[in-house]
């Protein structure tokens, strides 16, 4: 186990540098000149043009520029951007934003998501069980701009439930975005607990149960839903790292200031030490978690040995 | 054992909930088992009635897409009045008309051309990208797959939308043709970029677990070079799950173009497209709503289209499945 997660750990580290050198390199050819966008309309003068652009290293070619900015990386120092603000603190600005959606969107899946699971599972081809799959393959289809609009469109200004715009609410302006950003990975949720559930229903375990006169609730709860939740889990945690960073369109929508809008804002501007910063974050997360789930399952699945 | 006897088997199999593996078609080499596997799937195929609302509703959409002149009622996208302007929808003109004034049907029916056309295109590259790279990698397996492995891992973990983005806000400073062009081309290009990983994780894994089988062996001794071992013995086996991720992901590629483009960097005026009338309608979701509420209807059922036949499709090809 533990040879397993240190080669793991190590095979981490190539994909992180190659994404960030991926990105590196979209973002050196961004279009524009930054630093002459800063002076506005008043042009700067050719010699603080030239500061400046020694400064960020804008003058060198890609590889040394990527080497000054792996120097920093392995310091904790992500740089600054144009205007001399550490990109470390618009990340500490912008991440809890996207934390808490995160957590709305995760809490979404995993509660709504198993119930509706469950109750489909245990009884395939009922009337629910339909339900359960029809509902799922319409949500799936909706792409998630769509269900943004019809989400703001029906609880926000036709039924006022929720706030549609911003953070100013606390927790409770993150239950629409939430919702929307974690439909997809429900309905996924939903069809996965009902598929195992069905699957584990039909195992000789379970008929031993229900043989020794054990009520249904426990069979259900005890027997058959604890096998089932393994890939569920799995799922989920993989997820989060994805949820992590794939909020561009969520928060941009519903205006809310998290890593997601930051990194869409920033491509605009041409801020590339800031895009930079934000997708290797993004990438560490998306790779973190599908880490941590593979040793999960390891530890919920004694059956699995990867050693 | 006969084909017939290999269905009764399969079906006892089903109604008793088990798998022995004995009903299983997948290693055989006839050809006529192979038939068998398509026919029973066009069998299950043609029962489900979600496949065929899927179909009529793509084969509705081509149509579109080929001739819109035939279903905007005689309007022209371009003929606009602005005393027209945000007008609701009425028996005359069932979708209203936009800010500019423009018959809002015809802007939106003119629509399926564009994400048709890119979201096929992408599909393409995708598949060519994605069993080029990971036959060679199931393959050869070793080094070149570590290699190979590692790069779909790299483009794996950046989210598809925004790499694409970035790509795109890049594109037209570049002298790489197609990518500068801002034009369809260019959207389908980025999207199938960011997007190729999964089929080339697929068609990997079935190269893998049919590679060490007893008929490739035969084939290697029969003399066949790689390249005739792999296009014809061991791709063909890949064909089935391929179908269905090909499926869905024409589906997930047109919402994403539709997303690229209400995000600034897809398509541009006077370019007509979902994405630009959904981004156009949102600053007055409150006055008119129905500008948001028509593209994206139909965007949706372009999607859906494609994953209910899907959907269908790994129902129908993957027997273990059925119930």
């Amino acid at each position: 186990m533990g040879r397993y997660v240190a080669r793991r750990l190590l095979l981490t580290i190539p994909v992180l540098l190659g994404a960030s050198i991926l990105i590196f390199a979209m973002v050196f050819a961004l279009p524009g000149d930054p630093i002459r966008a800063l002076g506005g309309d008043r042009p700067l003068s050719p010699a603080v043009v030239e500061v400046l652009k020694e400064r960020f290293h804008l003058n060198d070619p890609l590889w040394i520029q990527y080497w000054e900015y792996l120097k920093g990386l392995l310091r904790g120092d992500l740089g600054t951007d144009f205007r001399g603000r550490p990109v470390l603190d618009t990340i500490e600005r912008t991440l809890p934003v996207t934390v808490r959606l995160t957590i709305v969107a995760v809490l979404f899946e995993t509660i709504i998501g198993i119930i509706a699971g469950v109750l489909a599972g245990i009884r395939r081809n009922s009337y629910f069980d339909n339900l359960v799959l029809v509902s799922t393959t319409i949500i799936v289809s909706i792409p998630i701009l769509v269900l943004a609009f019809i989400a703001q469109l029906l609880f926000g200004l036709k039924l006022g439930w929720f706030p549609i715009a911003g953070t100013r609410d606390g927790w409770f302006s993150y239950v629409l975005p939430g919702l929307v950003l974690a439909s997809g990975s429900l309905a996924y949720v939903a069809r996965l607990t009902r598929t195992s559930i069905a699957e584990n229903m039909r195992a000789d375990y379970v008929r031993t149960a229900r043989a020794k006169g054990l009520p249904r609730s426990r069979v259900i709860i005890r027997h058959t839903l604890r096998n089932s939740l393994i890939p569920v889990v799995t799922f989920i945690g993989a997820d989060i790292g994805a949820l992590l960073g794939g909020a561009i369109v969520t928060e941009t929508v519903f205006n809310l200031p998290g890593i997601g809008r930051e990194v869409f804002d920033s491509i605009s501007s041409q801020e590339g030490a800031v895009v930079v910063g934000i997708v290797t974050l993004m990438v560490f997360f998306f790779i973190f978690f599908n880490l941590v789930v593979d040793i999960l399952y390891a530890i919920l699945d004694p059956r699995i040995r990867y050693d | 054992m006969t084909d017939q006897q290999q269905m009764d088997l399969r079906k006892d199999e089903v109604e008793a909930g088990t798998t022995t593996g004995l009903a299983s078609p997948s290693v055989d080499p006839l050809s006529s088992r192979q038939n068998s596997l398509w026919s029973d799937a066009w069998g299950a195929l043609k029962r489900n009635p979600l496949f065929w609302i899927g179909s009529v509703l793509t084969a509705l959409l081509v149509v579109v897409a080929l001739f819109p002149q035939l279903f905007v009622r005689g309007a022209d996208p371009r003929a606009c009045d602005l005393a027209n302007s945000k007008a609701l929808p009425s028996a005359q003109h069932w979708f209203g008309y936009d800010q500019q004034g423009c018959d809002y049907m015809a802007n939106v029916v003119y629509g399926a051309r564009n994400s048709l056309i890119i979201g096929i295109f992408a599909v393409v590259v995708v598949l060519l990208l994605g069993v080029v790279v990971g036959a060679i990698a199931g393959y050869f397996g070793g080094f070149v797959d570590g290699i190979m492995s590692r790069i779909a891992d790299i483009f794996y973990a950046l989210p598809l939308i925004l790499g694409a983005l970035v790509l795109l806000r890049v594109g037209p400073t570049t002298d790489i043709p197609i990518l500068n062009t801002r034009g369809p081309g260019a959207v389908a290009l980025a999207l199938a970029l960011f997007g190729w990983m999964t089929a080339m994780r697929l068609v990997r894994s079935q190269v893998i677990a049919v590679k060490s089988s007893d008929y490739v062996a035969a084939a290697r001794a029969m003399g066949a070079s790689n390249s005739r071992i792999l296009i014809r013995h061991i791709l063909p086996n890949a064909v089935a799950p391929v179908l269905v991720y090909t499926t869905i992901t024409i589906g997930v590629l047109i919402a994403a173009e539709a997303t690229l483009t209400y995000l600034g960097v897809g398509l541009q005026r006077p370019a007509i497209s979902w994405g630009l009338q959904i981004a156009a309608g949102q600053d007055l979701i409150r006055t008119a709503p129905h500008l948001v509420l028509f593209p994206s209807i139909v965007l949706t059922l372009t999607v859906m289209a494609f994953i209910l036949m899907g959907d269908a499709l790994r129902d129908a090809l993957d027997p273990r499945q059925r119930a």
